[in-house]
């Protein structure tokens, strides 16, 4: 039973990771203001939403069975507070720290029309400090971590979030960067 | 576009509104989109000049409208019901 609990923990958490990613990629994509090939920005927009609430969900699945797990030893407070683990206490606590930030990111998305943009973006932006603190955790902390899969699959998600921020931050960006560009140009406006 | 007037209106709020297009997705019979990436009305749908910003809807599109205001990133969206 304790094995089944640490099999079950370790698998959610894994595929926690890969769900994240795509939270993150799509994320960003839907901040770009573009479809994805054939799929809308609707579309786009709510693949976010719905794969980060699954992410959720996972996380559930991952943090419940540990609690029950004679190894983690994991308590209620070690599920909010960091650091505090009787396992891998620095590794764990990232795992924690990543926790409580998905809980303000999810928590102010879903209140996003009570809150106001500037408050859910403040917040949101916190999902660029969750993701890899979760991919250090589940490297430092994962009985898999240093495993090849698990290292190639990290090499491969790692690659995909630097791609897509550095995509982020370059200039064409937005979907309407190079038309905006132009109509500014055109006015004699130059960006601040 | 029935005699008693519109269903509904779609009040954009162009303080908010970035040009993300996702309502010009949902309502593409009410709105179309400038070279900007902007919202704008169709052409048909404005007969006054409140009729650019108030975007008349027909009754079958209110669901659409009503998913455009929960989705805009910018919450720019608003239902102004008569």
């Amino acid at each position: 039973m304790d094995d089944a609990m640490w099999a079950f923990a370790r698998v959610s958490g894994l595929l926690d990771m890969v769900l994240l990613t795509g939270s993150v990629l799509l994320g960003i994509l839907a901040r770009s203001g573009r479809p994805l090939l054939a799929i809308p920005r609707v579309s786009v927009t709510l693949l976010h939403r719905n794969i980060s609430l699954l992410a959720v969900v996972f996380l559930v699945f991952h943090v419940v069975p540990l609690l029950f797990d004679s190894y983690a030893q994991l308590n209620l407070v070690d599920v909010v507070v960091p650091f505090l683990g009787s396992y891998k206490a620095f590794w764990q606590g990232l795992g924690t720290v990543s926790l409580d930030l998905m809980a303000a990111v999810v928590a102010t998305a879903l209140l996003r029309r009570r809150l106001g943009t500037r408050t859910f973006k403040a917040v949101h932006w916190l999902s660029y400090a969750m993701w890899p603190l979760a991919m250090a955790h589940s490297m430092g902390n994962g009985t898999d971590g240093t495993s090849a899969p698990v290292v190639a699959a990290a090499i491969v998600l790692g690659v995909a979030v630097l791609a897509a921020v550095a995509w982020r931050v370059s200039a064409g960006f937005l979907e309407t960067a190079a038309a905006r560009r132009a109509g500014n140009a055109r006015n004699g406006w130059t960006r601040p | 576009m029935n005699a008693g007037g519109p269903a509904a209106r779609l009040h954009i709020d162009w303080t908010r509104c970035d040009g993300r297009g996702l309502c010009t997705e949902l309502l593409p019979e009410a709105l179309g989109r400038d070279e900007w990436g902007y919202p704008v009305a169709a052409p048909g749908r404005v007969r006054s000049g409140r009729d650019a910003t108030d975007v008349p809807l027909t009754g079958a599109e209110l669901a659409a409208a009503m998913d455009a205001e929960n989705l805009c990133p910018l919450l720019a969206l608003r239902i102004i019901r008569p």
